[in-house]
């Protein structure tokens, strides 16, 4: 794509009037009722060993809403999101600081089972990882596993590819290896596999990244979908993306450390998305949505 | 609908056991145990089998262990001693050693630098894997059957080296070609750039890189090749001799055949001198293999 | 890469590259070797014995002096080799596995740092000294007092059973780990995503994931257990017969070769030719085994591409 430079101040320019049409746009929503709190960060801190990974986070996620990380890389949006369902804890060396409030509950408390806390709060990966089993025992593998006995599994299964807008698409092949499957196809299997065990949170780590711009559609179609019975969590590098589907967006940066050449992730600004993106509070969110970095 | 409650997923319940039965976490428990204990038999298994060697052979060996080291062979156990055997599995090594270290290495280059990748060179790798995986003993039946019979070597130092190089090469191979793979193209790209042949390139760079970790390779290879009996005793190397070697062609013995006899015999205390000379042999694969890690440590490089 | 070798290679260059190929080439020549050996006396033998009595004979007794009179029946041999080979599965393969998977999924380095040597070592150890501490310490200690002196023979199956069980340990644990290993860490975070514990993850996901590595892994052992001699004439003893009484002494195929050679063999007997019989047996064994061990690894390959 060789632009010229008046071609690429031009592009800017659309892309800043595009954003701002789509939020426009989505004005029209309406909140259905007062939002419940589902999560609240104080002062959180994360350090990979010595080094200090992200700093000072503090924020609140709604229910039944779409919050979007956006950033640059290397800013700690992964970070965070992970800290949230204690996905970190599988790092060696990673530590987390400040707290973090689950419906009330400190996430990282005393006597709190990583395990429990992973049944509620599910995920879906940058890269779609289905594991080498059938379809099937893809979507049935969650309920299986934590012991939930369905009267029909057949039927969960078949709720949860609906769910993800992908039964239409395997229903004569759940038998069929999901590796079988394209990109598209098995990111929305395990989003099925992720709802398939009823959580109450879903978090998408980067979750169309990896995929084509019609698929990346249809999950975004899907993420609307979604938040009418979950709460949605979203890393997304893709600043369209987040204007289109989130509610709220909170915008992270990177800043070097003092004295090493390491840099620490911040929150930026934090804002419903619509503000955000028209009129956003500080100048490094506006430096980046306009495209002058990142 | 579901036999996990509403209630049981409420986000307040997040200690251990809300939706994670009793049972589930005792399975949980108790796997991790049997996983704990099941890697501790091999430990405890290992740790035995070095103290009853210990334990049974150190009171004949300390007793008077030059006797022990100079003695040939007995019908008397007190008296009997592992001379011989030492002097001819140690001739054994460096014979060993001379004739399979060269073609070995001679091998590994070829396949890793030379050779053009065709049926013949999958061939030719397809056959060394299969070696690799033949029986010791059938090692020994084609000592036998060549090296002794036909080529007339009989029982002497001669066969019984050369058939203990024979079923040390692909071991060799193995390692010297992982130390070749693991030097970087960037050496031999340069080399190549600065107008030297692929010979003079391997002679130079590669091989000198490559060398700590085929010498480290080599060494682990004998001593496995020490520690084995069926060969040697396919072959027809004696063990009761009251020679030492002076040509190739000379009978010898050999440590383990010695430890093989030894325990075969009723008698309790030539089951002590078999632990005897068991420890004899441990400290002589300890030495080996310190040399070889020591190689490894000091002289690889970290590209 | 073969240009630069035509273009600028001197001539005496050219002599050694020779050289290496001879190098190389060699290692074929050694198979050759084998087979020609085996061959030529197995047929030898099948001149002076029947085929069927061979496969199907019940007894295994070498005849003395020329051996004419021997009964060449390689049934009871089979059944020892065999014995030895599953009841070194049954005790290698559990403990191999569990050992492969704390190492794989549980351990943390500074285990691992220990373990993982520990388990060389016990792969190092000669066959000899496995086979005086299956008769010294196995049987006498372990297997009589807890089965009792009347049942259990001074030469039993089962302590060779776990003398090459021991053996085969370090190659199942250390080849299945590999598999483990290699199995991607985005399978396991899907897995624990979802809320299940690291045993679930272990037996659920990785396990059946890494399964072609790990039969490779069995086979493998299987195969070496068939071909390992010391252990098993130390410890199980010499007295060929069918029976599946573990208790009891047996003789397996390599056994019977370093019982006959320990004995007068003159080269041109039955007894002799016999060698080459059992030799060839064992090496056809043991050449399937290795290359449906091989097999299943290829086939395999992609199940998580």
């Amino acid at each position: 794509m060789t632009h010229g430079r008046t071609q690429v101040m031009k592009d800017e320019d659309q892309r800043e009037r595009r954003l701002v049409d789509v939020v426009r746009a989505r004005g029209a929503e309406q909140r259905p009722g007062p939002a419940e709190v589902v999560f609240r960060l104080e002062d959180v801190h994360v350090h990979y060993g010595s080094f200090l990974a992200l700093r000072g986070v503090s924020l609140e996620i709604n229910s039944n809403e779409i919050t979007a990380f956006i950033g640059p890389s290397g800013c700690g949006k992964s970070t965070l999101i992970r800290c949230l369902n204690r996905m970190n804890d599988l790092i060696p060396g990673a530590r987390v600081e400040g707290r973090i409030h689950y419906h009330g509950q400190d996430l990282y408390g005393d006597g709190v089972d990583p395990v429990e806390v992973r049944r509620r709060i599910g995920m879906v990966f940058q890269k779609p990882n289905p594991f080498p089993k059938s379809i099937y025992d893809n979507v049935a593998f969650g309920p299986k596993v934590i012991g939930m006995q369905p009267e029909s599994m057949d039927d969960l299964v078949e709720r949860s590819l609906r769910d993800a807008a992908l039964w239409d698409e395997v229903k004569d092949k759940l038998r069929q290896n999901a590796l079988a499957l394209s990109g598209g196809q098995q990111q929305r299997l395990c989003i099925a596999r992720a709802i398939a065990v009823s959580p109450d949170v879903i978090l998408m780590d980067e979750p169309a990244s990896a995929l084509d711009p019609v698929s990346t559609g249809r999950i975004e179609d899907l993420m609307e979908q979604l938040k009418r019975d979950y709460t949605i969590v979203i890393v997304t590098h893709n600043m369209q993306q987040a204007a289109r589907v989130s509610d709220r967006t909170a915008f992270f940066n990177a800043e070097p450390a003092q004295g090493t050449g390491d840099r620490t992730g911040l929150l930026v600004e934090f804002d419903r998305t619509d503000t955000l993106f028209t009129h956003p509070a500080d100048r490094r969110t506006e430096d980046y949505i306009t495209g002058r970095f990142g | 609908m579901t036999a996990l409650s509403t209630e049981a997923l409420a986000p307040s319940r997040l200690r251990r056991g809300a939706t994670r039965t009793g049972a589930r976490i005792l399975l949980d428990t108790a796997f991790s145990a049997l996983l704990f204990v099941g890697t501790i038999v091999g430990v405890i298994a290992l740790a035995t089998l070095i103290w009853t060697i210990i334990d049974d052979g150190w009171a004949r060996l300390a007793g008077d262990p030059v006797a022990f080291l100079s003695s040939y062979v007995s019908r008397l156990p007190a008296r009997a001693g592992i001379r011989a055997a030492l002097v001819g599995s140690a001739w054994l090594m460096v014979l060993t050693a001379l004739f399979c270290f060269p073609v070995g290495v001679g091998a590994a280059v070829y396949l890793e630098e030379f050779a053009p990748r065709n049926r013949v060179t999958t061939f030719v790798e397809a056959n060394i894997a299969n070696l690799a995986g033949v029986p010791s003993v059938v090692y020994g039946l084609l000592g036998l059957g060549i090296f002794a019979r036909f080529l007339r070597m009989g029982p002497s130092l001669l066969a019984g080296a050369l058939t203990l190089a024979v079923m040390s090469l692909p071991v060799i191979i193995v390692a010297a070609r992982e130390s070749i793979r693991a030097v970087p193209d960037g050496i031999r790209l340069g080399a190549y750039a600065l107008g030297a042949t692929r010979w003079q390139t391997v002679r130079r760079q590669v091989l000198p890189a490559a060398l700590p970790g085929t010498l480290t390779g080599t060494i682990l290879a004998l001593s496995r090749a020490i520690g084995e009996t069926a060969p040697l005793l396919v072959i027809g190397l004696p063990i009761v001799i009251f020679t030492l070697p002076n040509d190739v062609r000379d009978p010898v013995s050999a440590l383990p055949l010695l430890i093989f006899d030894w325990t075969s015999r009723p008698q309790p205390a030539f089951a002590e001198a078999a632990a005897a000379a068991s420890i004899v042999l441990l400290a002589l694969l300890l030495a080996m293999n310190a040399v070889a890690i020591f190689l490894r440590n000091r002289y690889t490089i970290r590209w | 890469m073969s240009d630069i070798n035509r273009r600028t290679a001197r001539t005496g260059e050219r002599v050694i590259i020779n050289g290496l190929f001879v190098c190389a080439v060699l290692s074929v020549a050694v198979t050759v070797g084998i087979v020609a050996v085996l061959l030529v006396d197995t047929v030898q033998f099948f001149r002076h014995s029947s085929l069927v009595e061979f496969l199907t004979g019940t007894v295994w007794a070498p005849g003395q002096g020329a051996g004419e009179d021997g009964r060449y029946g390689v049934l009871p041999l089979l059944n020892g080799t065999l014995m030895i080979g599953i009841g070194s599965i049954v005790v290698g393969l559990p403990l191999g596995l569990l050992t492969a998977i704390y190492l794989s999924e549980y351990a943390n380095p500074r285990v691992r740092g220990v373990l993982k040597p520990t388990l060389e070592i016990l792969a190092g150890i000669p066959t000899v000294m496995v086979g005086y501490f299956a008769l010294q310490f196995i049987t006498p200690s372990l297997l009589r007092p807890i089965f009792g002196d009347e049942r259990v023979f001074i030469f039993n199956a089962a302590a060779g059973s776990i003398a090459v069980g021991l053996m085969i340990l370090p190659i199942i644990a250390s080849i299945s780990e590999d598999a483990m290993r290699a199995v991607p860490s985005s399978l396991r975070e899907a897995a624990f995503g979802l809320g299940a514990s690291r045993r679930q993850v272990s037996l659920r996901v990785v396990v059946p994931a890494a399964l072609s590595g790990i039969s490779a892994s069995v086979i493998l052992a299987f195969s070496r257990a068939v071909g390992e001699t010391m252990a098993v004439t130390i410890a199980a003893g010499n007295s060929p017969k069918v029976t599946w009484n573990y208790f009891e002494s047996i003789q397996t195929l390599t056994a019977s070769i370093a019982q006959t050679v320990q004995g007068e063999v003159a080269a041109g007997t039955v007894r002799y030719d016999a060698l080459f019989a059992l030799g060839m047996t064992l090496f056809l064994i043991t050449l399937i085994m290795n290359l449906i061990s091989a097999a299943i690894v290829r086939r395999f390959r992609q199940e998580y591409s």
